[in-house]
């Protein structure tokens, strides 16, 4: 039901049941908000967003106040601005003043409504309580003092990733962000997904560095050092440094880390087609013997720890296989730097993800020679470009110089939710019959969606998937799989909402056009690209053949499969 | 425990506020064990047990003592300079608020209201309310309290 309601003397029509923010937002009125995120539940706990209604004695939050008939709205009136220059400058009296050495200098939301509201003086002053910077966790780290206390990671972490590792602890002026008993971030159930890092508007949640690690790996003369990125790095490249699609930007991002000091690069694309050549073999063994359906995926390192941690009786289930990040550092240390000549202790693999859970996995499998030496994330690369120099205008493509690049467009589409799902199909059907899946892409496992099922015959044998996407509707299946429901075959779950495009790693805030334009990359490149089942990648059969054995055998499980240490809680 | 879980059986989250109530009854304070315990039960997770539990005044994570000293900071005794008299109780049994004495006699802690702001401010020794208290009325029934324990 429409009905009128006016804003800064204007008419405007709204539906019932709308926030006044929705409605502002719709007519292009901006009034600057801080607790609020579209895909969370309002909390109206900021009240940055505060509106004037006349007839109210007190000013609403436009976030989580309900549109009335008889509403007259004034959004940028005297007192509304003294409220919101008030409510920043009363943030900021418990803030730290080290701006220039925060993470998010320039990032930083705070810091944008301070400059929006002019606030040019310290109003007032409070005693600021010491507080202890939680670091031990390997992919994220901590700092309260910096916190406004906004709630939208905890938020984050309850409503999408369903975890709720982290969540208000303590009352009134003592209220903190915190976790179980204090402990840190490692010792509770977080699955560093790295969201939470994302929503926060200051600087409170970063992810770890590993940046000064391989800076000085880089001038290490003793040391190989090698790069991996993740299919979904080039696209992100390309929109931090405004690269036109045109240009090809694959080659421009190895020519840059070639700059930057490495000595190869490597698409982890061709790790994703090995582990979709086994887990092809390893399901259709599963079929057979009707045992451990369905199976679900385990490249998603947050899935795989939560999984451990919240439904270890789901673990045999679990795919056995490890991730793409894990088999190609073993791969490039074991087979490609060691058929040159090159000691694996030499080589210093680095991995460049749109992930913050990657971090810890690289941390945790680390027995004998760990295969990734350090991991960082899509904008600790852009800051080591802005370091080291770098200008794209200037680069000229660096034509791929390894063998070890060849991948599948299946491979690459492992960087969006459905698209691990849609290149195993690919391969399931292939192993099976010898033939192509036609049509092969799959378009109910294609777009934006949190949950994308496909119903799909291979080899007269219909077949259920499932692709989840964000943690908390994962969880829901979970409940439906607990509670009966058993004629899926396989479930392929991204802990991110749309999966590594929108990952914890990736640019701080990112909407929806950088994330289609993110998701058109990997669906372009499939489109282009003559190999689209990891099967037929020729560099495949030359590893089969020469490094690995027989899809899902004894010698494989050896190097592929996840070591003993399964819940690797430290 | 188990008794307790069997009272509230039902997973709802409106019962975790009952359910730590009842078990701190019991044992006398709340651990971590008992948190994970009922997040199992309910299937709330531990960091929002432990946000709740730490946000009201009534749960503690310590032991008490044999004598359990509530100091009233509610707005009434806070007006009547009910921190002036932790701060003196602070001084004689050299514990912070929320902890507990050495050899386990006191424990400190506050409170938010208990219901007598006419009669600020309030302290409240196990079962026994003082009010208009001096601070040479403190030292004496702390001394007292002492001895008697002896």
């Amino acid at each position: 039901m429409l009905l009128t309601i006016e804003i800064n003397e204007q008419q405007v029509s709204a539906k019932r049941g709308e926030t006044i923010l929705t409605v502002l937002n719709r007519i292009g009125v901006k009034v600057p908000t801080l607790c609020y995120l579209s895909s969370l539940s309002p909390t109206g706990a900021c009240r940055m967003c505060v509106v004037e209604v006349e007839g109210l004695p007190h000013l609403v939050p436009a976030c989580s106040h309900q549109v009335e008939e008889w509403m007259q709205i004034h959004t940028h009136s005297p007192r509304v601005l003294k409220a919101r220059k008030n409510i920043v400058e009363l943030l900021l009296a418990n803030h730290p003043d080290d701006c220039l050495y925060c993470d998010r200098n320039g990032t930083c939301e705070l810091q944008g409504l301070s400059e929006e509201l002019q606030i040019r003086e310290r109003k007032y002053i409070s005693r600021q309580k010491p507080v202890q910077i939680d670091k031990a966790c390997p992919s994220i780290q901590r700092d309260p003092a910096k916190c406004v206390l906004c709630g939208r990671c905890s938020r984050v972490c309850k409503e999408i990733i369903g975890v709720a590792a982290i969540d208000s602890v303590g009352r009134g002026s003592n209220t903190r962000i915190g976790t179980s008993y204090n402990r840190g971030l490692n010792f509770n159930a977080c699955v560093k997904c790295g969201q939470c890092i994302i929503a926060c508007p200051t600087g409170a949640l970063t992810e770890r560095k590993s940046l000064p690690q391989v800076i000085e790996a880089l001038g290490d003369p003793g040391l190989y050092p090698v790069v991996q990125f993740s299919p979904t790095v080039p696209a992100a490249i390309a929109e931090e440094f405004g690269l036109k699609s045109n240009k090809d930007i694959l080659n421009l991002l190895r020519y840059a880390l070639k700059r930057i000091g490495f000595r190869q690069s490597f698409d982890i694309s061709l790790a994703s087609d090995i582990n979709l050549t086994e887990e092809a073999a390893i399901f259709l063994e599963r079929l057979q013997g009707n045992k451990n359906l369905p199976m679900f995926t385990s490249c998603c390192p947050a899935w795989v720890r939560y999984i451990d941690i919240f439904h270890p009786q789901f673990s045999p289930k679990l795919s056995p296989v490890k991730s793409p990040q894990q088999i190609m550092g073993t791969l490039i240390k074991k087979y490609i730097t060691s058929s040159a000549g090159i000691k694996p202790e030499k080589v210093f693999v680095v991995s460049v993800m749109p992930c913050t859970a990657k971090k810890a996995e690289a941390e945790y499998d680390s027995e004998g020679i760990r295969p990734v030496d350090a991991v960082i994330t899509v904008r600790e690369l852009v800051r080591l470009i802005g370091l080291l120099g770098i200008d794209f205008d200037k680069l000229e493509p660096e034509p791929n110089d390894t063998a070890f690049n060849m991948s599948s467009s299946s491979g690459r589409l492992f960087g969006i939710s459905g698209g691990h799902l849609e290149g195993l199909m690919r391969s399931i059907n292939f192993l099976s019959t010898g033939q192509d899946l036609n049509p092969g892409k799959i378009n109910e496992l294609r777009g934006l969606k949190p949950r994308k099922e496909a119903k799909i015959r291979i080899n007269k044998i219909p077949l259920n998937v499932i692709a989840v996407s964000g943690l908390a509707n994962a969880i829901e299946l979970m409940d439906e799989i607990e509670n009966g429901r058993d004629n899926i075959h396989i479930v392929e779950v991204m802990a991110c909402v749309n999966g590594c495009i929108n990952g914890g790693g990736m640019k701080i805030g990112s909407d929806e056009k950088n994330l289609k334009a993110r998701m058109k990359a990997l669906y372009d490149a499939d489109e282009e690209e003559m190999v689209k089942v990891a099967h037929k990648n020729p560099v495949l059969t030359e590893l089969y053949e020469k490094f690995l054995s027989k899809p899902n055998s004894p010698g494989n499980q050896e190097i592929l499969w996840k070591g003993n240490s399964k819940s690797q809680e430290l | 425990m188990d008794q307790i879980f069997e009272k509230y059986s039902l997973k709802k989250p409106e019962n975790l506020i009952p359910i730590l109530q009842e078990i701190q009854e019991k044992k006398g304070y709340l651990t971590d064990e008992i948190i994970e315990k009922v997040s199992v039960h309910l299937g709330i997770p531990t960091n929002r047990i432990y946000g709740v539990a730490t946000f009201y005044d009534q749960f503690r994570f310590r032991r008490k003592g044999q004598y359990h000293i509530q100091v009233c900071r509610g707005t009434s005794c806070y007006l009547c300079s009910s921190s002036s008299y932790l701060k003196e109780i602070e001084k004689l049994l050299k514990v912070q608020a929320g902890s507990v004495t050495k050899d386990k006699k006191f424990s400190l802690e506050t409170v938010n209201c208990m219901g007598g702001c006419s009669q600020s401010p309030v302290i409240r020794i196990n079962s026994t309310y003082y009010h208009h208290l001096s601070v040479a009325d403190l030292s004496r029934i702390i001394r007292t309290l002492r001895e008697k324990s002896e």
